[in-house]
């Protein structure tokens, strides 16, 4: 039989052949399956959809929100725990639309809002990925919610402020490289669930895309993916880019905090050609407005009383190996000069590298990363405010002074 | 590796011989399952420590069992024993405890997993010796509390779960005021009479 037509007897088929003998017959072909579970790492599922020492997607994971704790649900395909018992259309519908199959809404905690610009083809391709792992009878914990947020109708006045629902449409005067990036960290990848600021009601800020914000809950600064020179990615090479993504260190620094978790589990699978195109596209994300300035600076007494106690606590404790001018030694020890994760706007994150220390993520193309050790049981809340007030003022840094308060109520982020 | 684990350092010392905090422990050749067995542990959230849990979070199996295998490797010399400030019924009880148990209410006495000399067995039962009266008990407590577990079985909670807080008190109070050996000798694997089931050790 030729190639034609067989094509052909396969499109007749498939004409006449209910939805879920379809999504079968997709399900047994194994590329489909093997691009559904590159799909899922690039989506990083399993992050969320698998507790600690957990069955792999079987949930139960808690996610702490300001508006109470919820519980990631089970996604193998055990058909009375998990969506064994789903179609590849209702699968679907919960990728572009948030809606569970018997219509019911979705908590926004799941990207949805991200996910809606995932094709049909590629929604189809995990679909059939995730209905080959293995089923786990696990039942899904109830969400905790504190009143009114437990009222699952006040997703519609979210859905309605925050969520536009469409497939990722191409820009026919862009490269195919660069649409290709913009799909996978605008669709997939979800970038933008931390690095957009979040408002009060839990929405990202369409209008600050990508501008940087801080987690809530997890007090980390997610940092500006634009391209603002300051702030953003502006120095940034593609071949950086790349590295800090793909191997988690890199010439101009290493990823820490909740980044390690999507590098660990998702982004070090990538192939070259996906994290470049990813790095090209957010290499092209302009920054609309000027960047955020601080509002409050210290007076200028403490500010320069903080420096001049923080240098000598510098040399003695990371000049050895962050150098004596912050010029590093990459990419095992971070430059910290000229360094945008220092010196942004908000000091949460080098006040908590100070007092938490941290480990890039172990990834293939960095297996035995270098850790920087925690100085929280060493240094007091003075000595931490003098020596980031320190890193983020010399050497031609341009970041504010930060105070001991501002240290102080950093010892109590949840670290883990 | 020592640059890799300079992280360690701040708390348990340069070449993992522990520091002045009482309650951070030497890890210094201490058996390497064992040393793995807790990184695991750490990683997992089996057993919450968060500073350590936060540190090693994002990190493999293989890598895990390197830095376990580099401090399992080392041997920096032992701080002086700290003279007991205890009475020496309590450290008389106590070694009644480390060497015989307590029949009564089934207790077995630590010897009979970590050795006649406390100096562990391999692959994953740790010495007892060397190691401060704070840290014994804070460990002790830990598992009657459920901060640190092992795999199942977990014999350790089973027997920390007999003790009364006046055991406690003794182990910890006799354990730190013997002398630790300058080569930790770890008793060879499937060597001890092992009285309970315990999944961090299977047989």
């Amino acid at each position: 039989m030729s190639r034609i037509s067989t094509g052909l007897l396969v499109g007749l088929m498939l004409a006449f052949a209910p939805v879920a003998a379809r999504a079968q017959q997709k399900a047994a072909d194994p590329a489909v399956i093997a691009k559904g579970e590159y799909l899922a790492r690039a989506g990083d599922c399993i992050a969320c959809h698998t507790a600690r020492e957990g069955k792999t997607f079987a949930g139960g994971l808690p996610m702490k929100t300001p508006f109470g704790t919820l519980y990631t649900s089970n996604i193998t395909p055990d058909p009375q725990t998990g969506i064994g018992t789903w179609t590849s259309d209702q699968f679907y519908r919960m990728m572009h639309n948030g809606r569970f199959p018997d219509g019911g809404l979705v908590y926004p905690a799941m990207p949805f809002a991200s996910y809606t610009q995932v094709t049909r083809e590629d929604s189809d391709a995990i679909y059939a990925y995730l209905r080959t792992v293995s089923p786990v009878r696990q039942l899904n914990k109830p969400h905790e919610l504190t009143f009114p947020f437990n009222n699952r109708s006040l997703i519609l006045g979210w859905r309605t402020l925050f969520f536009r629902e469409g497939e990722f449409k191409p820009d026919p005067g862009k490269s195919a490289e660069w649409n290709r990036g913009a799909y996978l960290v605008e669709g997939l990848g979800h970038c933008g669930m931390c690095h957009t600021p979040i408002n009060a009601l839990g929405g990202s800020s369409q209008s600050q895309a990508f501008e940087g914000g801080l987690i809530p809950m997890q007090n980390w600064y997610a940092p500006s993916l634009t391209s603002n020179k300051e702030t953003g990615l502006g120095d940034w090479t593609i071949e950086e880019i790349v590295d800090y993504l793909r191997k988690g260190v890199s010439a101009k620094g290493a990823v820490y905090g909740p980044m390690a978790e999507v590098v660990y589990n998702s982004l070090q699978y990538l192939n070259d050609d996906d994290v470049r195109a990813m790095a090209v596209y957010l290499k092209g994300l302009a920054q609309r407005g000027s960047p955020e300035k601080p509002s409050t600076p210290l007076p200028s007494a403490e500010s320069s009383l903080l420096l001049s106690f923080g240098k000598p606590i510098y040399d003695r404790e990371c000049a050895s190996c962050h150098g004596a001018t912050g010029q590093g030694m990459p990419p095992d020890y971070p430059p910290l000069a000229g360094n945008q994760s220092i010196q942004m706007v908000s000091a949460v994150n080098p006040i908590r590298m100070v007092l938490n220390g941290g480990y890039p993520p172990g990834t293939s193309g960095n297996p035995m990363p270098h850790g920087m050790p925690p100085f929280a049981q060493k240094l007091s809340d003075d000595e931490v405010a003098a020596v980031v007030t320190y890193i983020r003022t010399a050497w031609g840094n341009r970041g504010e002074p930060v105070s001991a308060r501002q240290a102080n109520e950093l010892r109590a982020a949840t670290l883990n | 590796m020592a640059a890799r684990v300079l992280a360690c350092a701040p708390c348990h010392g340069a070449e993992g011989e522990g520091t002045s905090d009482v309650y951070f422990p030497r890890l210094a050749g201490k058996p390497a399952g064992y040393l793995y067995n807790q990184l695991i542990a750490f990683r997992d959230g089996r057993r919450k420590y968060p500073p350590m849990n936060y540190l090693l979070e994002f990190q493999t199996d293989d890598y895990l069992k390197k830095i376990a295998e580099y401090f399992a490797s080392l041997r920096p010399a032992f701080p002086p024993p700290v003279p007991p400030v205890d009475s020496k019924e309590i450290l008389a009880r106590g070694e009644a405890i480390v060497k015989n148990g307590d029949p009564q209410h089934g207790i077995p006495p630590c010897s009979a997993c970590h050795g006649p000399a406390l100096g562990g067995m391999e692959p994953g039962i740790p010495g007892l010796l060397g190691l401060r009266a704070a840290y014994i008990s804070g460990q002790l407590g830990g598992w009657r509390y459920g901060t640190r577990t092992a795999l199942a079985p977990d014999c350790m909670q089973v027997v920390a779960g007999l003790l009364t807080e006046d055991d406690v008190k003794a182990v910890a109070a006799y354990l730190s005021s013997r002398p630790a050996p300058a080569d930790p000798s770890f008793a060879p694997r499937g060597s001890l009479p092992m009285p309970l089931e315990c999944g961090s050790e299977p047989h």
